[in-house]
């Protein structure tokens, strides 16, 4: 069937193999040829895409152990972080990292070691897992995590499904006393200021920014910082307080069909940035907003993908290193400003510093940007992937269709390594996925 | 008290979807089926999620035999029990052997109906329960495509409706609902093109089942729609039906 990422950019015609119970189903599959493990298809581009064989591992979602004293949650790789919280926030735990999204399974979180809008803080999603059960290249099951084959772990965490399939997991949930948000909503004029505020936030647990990326002159990179706490308990008032855990939820609105390309034009998005700036200027304060709205404000919309009509669109998130920021950041801003090639998405990110073998995050600020695939898109993620090489800073392959095999290579220098061992373990032959096939991993 | 519902086929996405349905509510479950044992990540997965018992319980539909003990066998008789027993078997394969299709049958309609003939007595001589049958909009008109799995299907239809009538009519207490899911996005369907829009998923079932145990209905099919689509595919003359490729 066809198959895409979230960004519905490439599609492929895949087979997609619901596999049978147990973990030998799984590894008689792998005997069988190369494949790779999907989940809810959220990584963006073609991570979770294999022609020949789409591991499906939705229905890998039990739950098998929880134990309150520690709040660590032991399940299938298919369960999604939406059923972790549907579950356990209302028993006073949140996962302690979450990326924008709640539809993604713990196997997609670890592959791509996903981020948070704590990362300054608590790091990235590898840091709340205790352990993994994971099938390798021979077929062996093995239990990998910080202090036991901490080797494959360690490639597996940030790995997108090259090194196995991810079976099992424990993870380390945060107790919270509420489900409501405490925002302090900062508005920004400029690239400076923005970061001036990242900067003076360091001990907010939480930290994003909206930024316009349509604004240029003096107005370039104008942002919304939010900044955001856990709300206690006592910090409530009466409306929350009668609901802390938020169970009264919202009923979940869909994009029902796909826009027309021309929908989302300049001017469109011009506008949209224009009216958000003014509106979260106006709202500039603090508020206390539900968890959904603070961390999915997209989620609330299923399928929001479809906005950019049947061409789909493609994600931009690259990192730079804290010292390059100013000017790199300014210049990729320059850039897309001048591009005309809008996009109502653009997030602005500080990230704390994070050791890891092929993780995406390093200290410094991370941007990220959708544009609707059409004619010049491809030319304009060649320029920027310029400027981001020349800044030091590299790509998030979750996010990421278009990259080549070159320029990844010019980014990342921890590349060949990683190469390397899925040559010497053999995942090189079991694991293959289009995005491993298009740059050569 | 903690009410009880007993998943008769507990591997089924379908059945294992009523249970998380009905979980949710507070509801213990018994999940029964062939190799029991093999069905602990499931039960883990219940009582992790919803914090209610579940136990295990070894159920072959097949083994007729073995009915009457298994049912006296469970803890405590359940107070809604859901037959989501089935197989579909592969139509080529059904239409050569008779022995395969004798199969489809047993498994779809024997089997059931001697599970809830038994569980229905016993939910009668208490005065209170409610029999749960997924049956399939396959069995409202044979089609080529699957008419084996369909006519096990038309069988148990037929079997829920009189039964319901008979348990109504008794003043028994004990209510029948009959499942009509048309497509469901489950193992039995894996790697079908199915229609998006005409295709549920299992935990829409799920909740499904429960509103309708909950407000007595009858008969349900999951998405309306299918309701309009058997209602043609019914009505179409046996002179064009049987040219036809649907």
């Amino acid at each position: 069937m066809l198959l895409s990422g979230w960004g519905r950019y490439p599609a492929l015609e895949c087979r997609l193999v619901r596999p049978g119970e147990g973990d030998g189903a799984v590894a008689a599959l792998s005997a069988s040829g190369p494949l790779i493990a999907r989940g809810r298809g959220r990584a963006y581009g073609d991570a979770a895409l294999n022609r020949d064989c789409t591991l499906d591992m939705r229905a890998r979602n039990r739950m098998l152990a929880f134990d309150p004293a520690t709040g660590v949650l032991v399940a299938e790789a298919g369960v999604t972080l939406a059923e972790i919280i549907d579950t356990f926030l209302p028993r006073g735990w949140f996962p302690a990292v979450t990326p924008g999204t709640k539809f993604v399974t713990l196997g997609g979180a670890i592959a791509a070691d996903v981020h948070g809008k704590n990362h300054h803080k608590d790091g990235a999603f590898s840091g709340c897992i205790q352990w993994i059960d994971i099938i390798g290249a021979d077929g062996v099951v093995r239990r990998a995590g910080p202090s036991e084959n901490a080797e494959l772990f360690a490639w597996t965490c940030g790995g997108m499904g090259l090194t196995g399939v991810i079976l099992r997991a424990a993870v380390k949930l945060r107790p919270v006393e509420t489900g409501w948000i405490r925002q302090r909503a900062i508005p920004a004029p400029g690239l400076a200021t923005a970061m001036d505020l990242f900067e003076g936030a360091q001990d907010s647990t939480y930290s994003v920014a909206w930024i316009d990326c349509m604004a240029g002159g003096r107005a370039l990179g104008r942002s919304i910082v939010m900044l955001g706490e856990h709300a206690a308990r006592a910090e409530l008032g009466p409306r929350e307080g009668a609901d802390p855990f938020v169970a009264a939820r919202r009923r979940a609105k869909t994009v029902p069909f796909d826009l027309p390309g021309f929908a989302l034009n300049s001017l469109s998005v011009r506008a949209f940035n224009q009216l958000y700036y003014g509106i979260g200027a106006w709202n500039a304060g603090e508020s206390l907003i539900d968890f959904d709205s603070y961390f999915y404000p997209l989620d609330a919309l299923l399928e929001w993908n479809r906005i950019y009509g049947r061409r789909g669109f493609a994600q931009f998130q690259c990192v730079l290193p804290l010292a390059a920021s100013p000017e790199g950041l300014a210049v990729l801003l320059k850039a897309i400003a001048r591009s005309g090639q809008g996009s109502f998405l653009a997030v602005l990110k500080r990230m704390g510093a994070q050791e890891s073998r092929f993780s995406f995050p390093m200290e410094g600020y991370t941007l990220a940007l959708d544009f609707p695939v059409r004619e010049g898109t491809a030319r304009l993620f060649t320029e920027l992937e310029r400027i981001v090489v020349d800044h030091g800073g590299r790509f998030y392959l979750a996010k990421d269709a278009f990259l080549s095999p070159e320029i990844l290579r010019a980014s990342d220098p921890r590349t060949p390594a990683f190469t390397a061992m899925r040559g010497a373990s053999g995942a090189d032959g079991r694991f293959v996925s289009a995005l491993s096939e298009r740059l050569k991993l | 008290m903690t009410k009880t519902i007993l998943i008769l086929g507990a591997r089924s996405d379908i059945g294992l979807a009523a249970a998380h349905a009905f979980a949710a509510k507070g509801y213990g479950v018994q999940l029964a089926a062939r190799r029991a044992a093999e069905l602990a990540a499931q039960k883990a997965d219940i009582e992790v999620r919803f914090a209610v018992p579940v136990s295990l319980h070894e159920c072959d539909a097949l083994d007729l035999a073995s009915h009457e003990a298994f049912v006296s066998g469970l803890p405590v008789l359940p107070d809604v029990a859901v037959c989501a027993i089935g197989t579909m078997g592969e139509q080529a394969e059904n239409e050569q052997s008779a022995e395969k299709s004798v199969m489809v049958l047993r498994s779809n309609f024997e089997g059931p109906v001697s599970l809830f003939t038994i569980l229905a007595n016993r939910m009668a001589a208490r005065g209170s329960g409610t029999l749960v049958g997924i049956s399939s909009v396959a069995g409202e008109r044979g089609r080529a495509a699957n008419y084996v799995y369909g006519s096990a299907k038309a069988g148990f239809t037929a079997f829920l409706s009189g039964l319901r009538n008979r348990l109504a009519r008794g003043r028994t207490g004990v209510h029948v609902v009959t499942v009509l899911p048309g497509f469901v996005n489950t193992a039995m369907t894996a790697g079908m093109d199915l229609p998006a829009k005409l295709t549920a998923e299992p935990a829409e079932l799920g909740a499904a089942i429960w509103k309708a145990v909950e407000s007595g209905r009858n008969v349900i099919y999951v998405r309306p729609i299918w309701r309009l689509v058997m209602l043609i595919i019914r009505h179409i003359p046996e002179s064009i039906f049987k040219k036809l490729s649907i």
